[in-house]
């Protein structure tokens, strides 16, 4: 049986890894090669990795750590942030990326979902959808970093994106992030319901059971999490731990050998 | 040495990183007459079959691989799409011509229960590991690897024998196949791990014992 899949969702900005909520970004947690050596050692079934530069000037220096890092990762790996053309897909993969996530552009130009998957393949493209409850009531897609109203319903985009040849859905609630009081559940059962490809569950776990209850209750194929699996040791092989517990389905929570240990660098 | 080949499939890196992971001696054939050089081939692959195999048409593969493989015999690993392209035909988009070094097709995954999506992506377990397969030699039980695909190889009726091992996903569904020095994996050992680097090792051994 398939398992399903916790996913470790490393928020890079300006070279450091940082902490969100509500999309604001808190405080910086370190460098991004530490982060994939220990969640790849701690049964991490899959990285994204997502430039949430507030401007694409660093660019250079994503592209710089996404090829070192990609060189020590040998889970699957999916990298998005400022992705608006294919020759920003060709260069991503080139650099180890295995699937490319792509948000704004989803909505801002559909048809690029089309060319990316026609170009790249259905399995190579993540589209994902940033959302909350609108002023009405009604839960309402934003891009450009959780700030523009993209005047659609997050089930509509995931099915428009499927259509388009998206392979995969990745769902975030931005009132839910960063609050650790679990996954938007009905956001995640909305996204799931419109939609015949895997869906990723994100933002708000605060505590083991809610990455459970996405999947029992939600439906999700895969759960990601971000800052909970940052200040603690062995972090993500906890979460598997308990979701094995639990009885899901998931790839043996054991330790994994890093293959090519790192030597301490010293500044003088 | 083993020479990949480089037709602009995009996964190309992460098996680079792999080899290198492992220790193994390889080299990216950029250009078709490289892979004369190459004792072994790794055909990576993502994305759709047609392009793919225009990729290799355009650039200029097919006579080298043809000529690797069926006249000289050297060992050959196709990976995910690397792997269904030695099929015979892909019913992918179309109907299109593979490389036909294995007696099959390449079919849509289409699951009587709704409930298996496609495509048909994350780790899952390796069944019916056949007790002859080098690929898989000492590999730890469950092997559990990363599968990430919509379309997968049926053999033709008589050469069942080829796969090596299955997956289950509403359907079964080949994972590895070989044939005499002919080698191909669904998933992405590159992708999956120890268990994953494991059967590159084998491949790598492998290699060096029929170089």
């Amino acid at each position: 049986m398939l398992k399903k899949r916790l996913i470790s969702c490393l928020l890079w900005r300006e070279g450091t890894l940082v902490q969100s909520r509500q999309f604001q970004h808190t405080n910086s947690v370190g460098d991004a090669l530490t982060a994939v050596d220990f969640f790849n050692t701690w049964a991490i079934d899959e990285i994204v990795l997502l430039d949430v530069s507030r401007t694409p000037k660093h660019r250079a220096l994503f592209h710089e750590h996404l090829r070192e890092l990609s060189e020590r990762c040998f889970v699957p790996l999916a990298v998005g942030g400022w992705v608006t053309t294919l020759a920003e897909i060709r260069q991503l993969l080139s650099e180890g990326a295995d699937k490319v996530v792509v948000n704004t552009a989803a909505v801002r130009d559909p048809n690029f979902i089309t060319m990316a998957s026609e170009s790249f393949g259905a399995q190579c493209i993540v589209v994902s959808i940033d959302a909350k409850k609108n002023t009405t009531g009604e839960y309402e897609v934003f891009v450009n970093r959780g700030k523009d109203a993209a005047g659609m319903r997050p089930d509509q985009l995931a099915k428009v994106s499927e259509e388009r040849g998206a392979g995969e859905v990745f769902i975030t609630s931005i009132d839910h992030d960063g609050r650790q009081a679990g996954y938007d559940m009905e956001l995640v059962r909305l996204v799931r319901q419109a939609t015949s490809v895997p869906v990723v569950a994100s933002g708000g776990v605060g505590e083991w059971s809610h990455l459970a209850e996405a999947i029992i209750e939600g439906g999700a194929d895969a759960v990601s999490a971000a800052n909970i699996f940052h200040y603690s040791d062995q972090s993500t092989k906890k979460a598997k731990d308990y979701l094995k517990l639990v009885g899901i389905d998931v790839r043996e929570p054991e330790f994994y050998k890093i293959l090519l240990p790192r030597k301490p660098v010293y500044r003088v | 040495m083993i020479g990949i080949v480089n037709y602009q499939a995009n996964n190309l890196r992460s098996v680079a990183n792999a080899l290198k992971a492992i220790g193994a001696e390889f080299f990216i054939a950029d250009e078709p007459a490289r892979l004369a050089k190459a004792t072994a081939i790794v055909l990576p692959g993502v994305g759709a079959f047609s392009d793919s195999m225009t990729n290799l048409r355009r650039l200029g593969f097919i006579e080298p691989l043809q000529q690797a493989v069926r006249v000289e015999k050297k060992p050959v690993l196709g990976l995910c799409l690397g792997m269904q392209l030695m099929a015979e035909k892909s019913f992918e988009f179309g109907e299109h011509e593979g490389l036909g070094w294995l007696q099959g097709t390449v079919e849509k995954i289409e699951p009587n229960d709704q409930s298996f999506r496609v495509p048909h992506m994350g780790w899952n377990n390796l069944e019916h590991i056949s007790p002859a397969s080098m690929l898989l030699q000492s590999i730890v039980q469950p092997a559990v690897v990363y599968f990430v695909h919509s379309y997968y190889f049926k053999p033709v009726a008589g050469a069942e024998a080829v796969v090596t091992s299955t997956v289950s996903h509403g359907l079964t569904l080949t994972a590895t196949v070989e044939k005499d020095y002919i080698f191909g994996c669904q998933f992405h050992p590159e992708k999956s791990q120890q268990a994953g680097l494991l059967i590159l090792q084998n491949f790598v051994e492998y290699t060096k014992q029929h170089a």
